[in-house]
């Protein structure tokens, strides 16, 4: 309280107390309100971020010693002989997983615009669209696991048999192994943009679709100069935050392929994983997690610019 | 029958509209039936794995009602793999984390909504610029501090950590900011201090907001994954999640029927708190675009 010791001075003695009263006691109640939040962030957030950083820096195999290399681990991943190649076919996997966000919106709009009606029965269908979104991922990629078995018994197969196909080794196949892994991923986020999409939707004022119909205007008209370009936001944000997602992934590579076979399924979340937590080489994962980092921050600011705009439009 | 000025070709076409109208409908159930069933087939697949025999599982063609009910899957499990524990664990670690959580947003959220302060706004962003650093990044040193505290396989590893939430702040405070000003005016003139005017007035008129962050932060903890394997070594400190994925990869992996009792055991919990509390659950997610952490 030494720095208003000035303003202080200049009033009457009585008010020094109720300075301390209005202001102080009520800085140092809010400091204390913020202060269980404030260590679990300092501790668990801002502090491994700039730790990550530091490691990045040092080759450090446990449970030896961390040894300073500056960039090492950073070249290794870009240029090594053997390193880079797995670097860069698990950047490319990223992506190629990525692939399924725009899938899935596209699907997703599409259902949602179906379920925009009013008849009966349609909380159920919502329902069952929405159930595998909330089902816990571990639970669901053992379900998938079984779906896609590669004998003759699994589900899958027994239908490719029905339709008189060869059956296939899905997810120990590495060329059918990250298709798989986005089916199933479609599969399971639908539901989520589905509900965004719904509330998208139905923030359209019904007025403009009459007004239209009454000018003639056929279905494809009415979805592209209405629908598409008022659910222009919803769909931006529902992209950007499927790509965040998709880069984070980690659950069901882990439980349905381990970023196999020969390493098709693995992307840098799970190269991350095996760098750190098989390999123990907590110098190079660290690289990889910076990097990732900024991936996902240029994403996030894509989104975060983008909700200002929305801000100002409203 | 007093129609008979409106020409015939007029009423034909009404009729028309309407015949049209049902057939469209129709095709719409059939279309939108059919769409359902697709998704929900790995869901009936997986329940009824679950109540097949060993031997049945490896039969071919599959057959989708069992020819014989296997109840007794849903019992063995629970001998093949301390799923008990592994309940245990997981309850009490999102109810530790759904309550601790809870507090710590209530009271940055009053603080951030209702209290003048030196700093403000840069603690205010200080508490945003967290939902940036996503948990991947700081996985390796977060991991790197659990050991240096000899947290790895308690249950401090798995609840700590997640004793805060910048976007839970940014939900209460955003309620708490519709409360009128008036009435903690009112509340202070009565006498009513600063900690009571939160628990008494303040938190049973924004009870639909925590319940939905209580919901988010239950479920998003009970489902979680990646965080709960790299802290958990021993078999009695798994989660449910983790629990399934070491009981599905190990011994040959053959028992499908019980992988998949399983699976419904796991899954069930959350499923059942949608089913209870649907309404608010749709609409929070709607609105605030939150699924998981």
């Amino acid at each position: 309280m030494t720095t208003t010791s000035t303003d202080v001075s200049q009033l009457p003695p009585k008010q020094k107390g109720s300075w301390w009263r209005r202001w102080g006691e009520e800085t140092f109640s809010a400091y204390l309100f913020l202060l269980p939040s404030l260590v679990i962030f300092i501790t668990f957030t801002f502090f491994p971020a700039a730790y990550s950083m530091v490691v990045s820096l040092f080759r450090w195999n446990m449970p030896s010693k961390p040894m300073f290399v500056g960039f090492e681990n950073y070249i290794y991943l870009f240029t090594d002989a053997i390193e880079a190649p797995l670097f860069w076919k698990s950047f490319l996997n990223t992506f190629y997983f990525a692939l399924g966000v725009p899938i899935n919106l596209v699907i997703s709009l599409l259902i949602a615009i179906l379920l925009n009606r009013r008849l009966a029965g349609v909380g159920i269908f919502r329902t069952a669209f929405f159930l595998p979104t909330i089902t816990s991922m571990a639970a669901v990629s053992v379900v998938w696991l079984w779906l896609f078995h590669p004998a003759d018994y699994g589900l899958f197969n027994s239908w490719l048999i029905a339709l008189g196909l060869p059956i296939q080794r899905w997810l120990r196949d590495p060329v059918l192994a990250m298709p798989c892994l986005i089916g199933m991923g479609v599969w399971y986020g639908m539901g989520y943009n589905i509900i965004i999409f719904l509330a998208g939707l139905q923030s359209i004022p019904q007025t403009y679709y009459e007004a239209a119909k009454i000018d003639g205007a056929s279905p494809i008209a009415l979805f592209r100069h209405i629908t598409w370009p008022l659910l222009g936001p919803t769909l931006f944000y529902v992209l950007t935050v499927g790509m965040i997602n998709s880069l984070k992934a980690f659950t069901e590579i882990d439980v349905m392929t381990q970023g196999g076979p020969l390493g098709s399924t693995t992307t840098l979340a799970y190269l991350l994983y095996e760098n750190a937590f098989q390999f123990f080489q907590m110098g190079k994962a660290s690289a990889i997690a910076v990097l990732l980092f900024i991936m996902l921050l240029l994403l996030t600011w894509i989104q975060f610019r983008f909700v200002d705009r929305k801000v100002h439009y409203e | 029958m007093n129609n008979t000025t409106i020409p015939s070709s007029h009423r034909s076409r009404q009729s028309w509209a309407r015949i049209r109208k049902t057939l469209l409908d129709m095709l719409w159930y059939v279309v939108v039936t059919f769409l359902a069933l697709c998704v929900m087939v790995p869901f009936v697949w997986m329940i009824v794995t679950s109540l097949k025999g060993q031997n049945e599982i490896f039969t071919y063609p599959p057959t989708w009602i069992p020819q014989d009910w296997q109840w007794k899957n849903y019992i063995d499990v629970w001998q093949e793999a301390p799923f008990g524990r592994y309940f245990l664990n997981s309850t009490f670690v999102a109810l530790m984390v759904t309550v601790g959580q809870l507090t710590s947003c209530i009271l940055a959220g009053f603080a951030f909504a209702r209290m003048e302060f030196k700093g403000k706004n840069f603690m205010f962003l200080l508490f945003l610029s967290t939902m940036m650093i996503s948990s991947q990044v700081t996985l390796v040193p977060s991991y790197l501090i659990m050991r240096s505290f000899d947290w790895i396989d308690h249950y401090q590893a798995l609840i700590v950590p997640f004793l805060a939430n910048a976007f839970g702040v940014f939900m209460i405070r955003q309620s708490f900011r519709t409360v009128p000003k008036e009435m903690e005016e009112a509340a202070k003139l009565d006498g009513c201090g600063r900690l009571r005017f939160l628990v008494q007035i303040m938190l049973p008129l924004c009870k639909p907001i925590l319940a939905s962050q209580a919901l988010f932060a239950f479920m998003g903890n009970w489902n979680s994954y990646l965080w709960p394997l790299i802290v958990t070594n021993q078999d009695e400190m798994r989660t449910v999640q983790i629990g399934l994925r070491y009981f599905v990869s190990g011994e040959g992996g053959t028992k499908w029927g019980l992988y998949m009792v399983a699976a419904v055991l796991v899954s069930l919990p959350v499923i059942v708190i949608y089913f209870l509390v649907q309404k608010t659950f749709v609409e929070s997610m709607a609105s605030t675009g939150l699924k998981d952490i």
